[in-house]
């Protein structure tokens, strides 16, 4: 009696609709809750690639202590308006994808696989007590070997010296490519230079860096058995530190300081 | 004699019919998550109540599901609460979702919820059946726990992110085990569990599916009758 079509029908439908409704309730209820977990994790790490995260302090009141700019990528300028947009809210993220705030990549400059950039960026500045520039933190993005890494890299006063980088989302294989959040190979690019006759010339190289290189200063270890994911990083950084990335805005900086 | 039936379900996947060690069922995560203490202790949790609360489902609605289709209910009803189990846990521990990653939707796939509801769920009445999958969820939980330990404390020197044993990298006494850290180890922990646990409860051990005959010389086929 129980293995009728109708029954089979009905019960199966009715078991459904009721975990449908079950999951759905539980997305929607609890999506602002996950929203504000992201949020806060990103910013956790805005506030690790600064190197002035304290776990012990909330995240709103450190979070102060960054200014966050716009940048206008054609121009390079720093800007403290943008339209009627909340520059604490603005996600550059979320502008990419939007045609009228974004420009496509032409695929010959497109090194990084970025595909669209938006045409205002945001970034953030971290000043000392006496409101003197210490640090600039810039997003980055780009794709590594399963999908795009997002991440912030933080930029020395004298505008080319890397102080650190952190990834808060990205889809590497763990143990892998996933070592890009490894704090020992993080610890890595504290102090590595990027420009070297206006070029871009920081690198993640296969291997171990030679001390003794007169290039070691630009060179940071690979990740073993990540080739495709370190490429990817060397190909983001010399894609956001180019002509069409941040290269102007940081010239910008330093004809104001 | 009800309450010593409801004790048995209960009690008895704890130890004597450990899904993991005697079932042998739901390895994977036990090799994938078992690293870190903290982070196993979610996933204990979060199989626990995937378990209990799809035996208790199931169960409710045993009478009512056809047998054609009794898998893909099971598998709907599974799959809905480790949804929502997720769900949970990107809202409230998100650190430690994040470390899970993959292995909390893989609950959907673990053996044992499935095996359970097949085996018990479909047959038993809600309650026995909750304690059942409570009973299994906390087998599971004890071997992962007892592995995440010897992991975490001879891999890493410390337990639940405390230091117990300082490392000689960072000026300890300590040299770390860094083997244990890799998947690998659990399969090695698991199997001498496994052993302890037999040599202790022979029951246990299987008969053997075939004899390994002894070992003798090839036959020699010069001496064959030729049947031609």
């Amino acid at each position: 009696m129980n293995d009728s079509v109708l029954k089979t029908l009905t019960v199966s439908f009715l078991v459904c609709l009721f975990c449908s409704l079950i999951v759905s309730y539980a997305a929607v209820s609890l999506r602002d809750m996950q929203n504000l977990n992201k949020l806060n994790d990103q910013r956790i790490k805005i506030l690790k690639t600064a190197a002035i995260y304290n776990p012990d302090q909330s995240i709103e009141t450190q979070f102060t202590r960054l200014t966050p700019k716009f940048v206008n990528f054609s121009t390079g300028d720093l800007l403290d308006s943008y339209g009627d947009y909340d520059l604490e809210t603005y996600d550059p993220v979320y502008f990419s994808k939007q045609p009228e705030h974004s420009t496509p990549i032409p695929a010959s400059e497109d090194i990084a696989i970025v595909k669209n950039k938006e045409n205002i960026g945001k970034i953030y500045l971290l000043k000392d007590v006496d409101n003197n520039l210490e640090k600039i933190i810039l997003p980055i993005r780009g794709y590594g070997l399963w999908g795009t890494l997002f991440g912030y890299i933080a930029v020395d006063k004298d505008l080319n010296t890397i102080k650190g980088l952190e990834f808060y989302a990205h889809k590497e294989t763990p143990g892998l490519g996933a070592e890009v959040d490894n704090p020992k190979w993080k610890a890595l690019w504290d102090g590595k230079s990027i420009y070297k006759d206006n070029e871009v010339k920081i690198e993640v190289i296969k291997g171990k860096v030679d001390p003794s290189n007169q290039l070691a200063s630009y060179q940071v270890d690979g990740l073993s058995g990540a080739t495709l994911t370190s490429r990817g990083v060397t190909n983001m950084l010399v894609y956001w530190f180019g002509d069409s990335g941040y290269k102007e805005t940081l010239r910008n900086i330093n004809y104001d300081s | 004699m009800t309450v010593k039936k409801y004790k048995d379900v209960l009690i008895k996947p704890l130890l004597e019919e450990n899904p993991i060690t005697l079932q042998i069922l739901g390895i994977c995560s036990a090799l994938a998550v078992t690293s870190n203490l903290s982070v196993t202790l979610v996933m204990c949790v979060a199989l626990t109540s995937v378990v209990s609360f799809s035996n208790l489902f199931i169960s409710i609605i045993r009478n009512y599901i056809p047998s054609s289709v009794r898998i893909i209910v099971q598998m709907t009803i599974i799959a809905s609460l480790v949804i929502v189990v997720d769900e949970l846990l990107k809202a409230y521990d998100y650190e430690t979702s994040k470390k899970l990653s993959v292995f909390v939707g893989l609950i959907i796939t673990n053996c044992i919820v499935m095996g359970r509801a097949e085996a018990f769920a479909m047959k038993e009445k809600p309650f026995i059946s909750f304690l059942d999958g409570l009973g299994n969820g906390l087998g599971y939980s004890i071997i992962l726990i007892a592995v995440a330990v010897v992991r975490e404390l001879f891999g890493a020197g410390t337990l639940m992110g405390y230091e117990i044993l300082p490392l000689v990298s960072n000026g300890g006494w300590y040299p770390a085990n860094n083997l244990l850290l890799l998947p690998p180890s659990s399969f090695i922990l698991i199997g001498l569990m496994i052993w302890g646990i037999r040599a202790y409860k022979t029951d246990q051990v299987e008969p053997n599916e075939f004899k390994i005959s002894s070992h003798h010389s090839a036959p020699d086929l010069s001496k064959r009758e030729l049947n031609v």
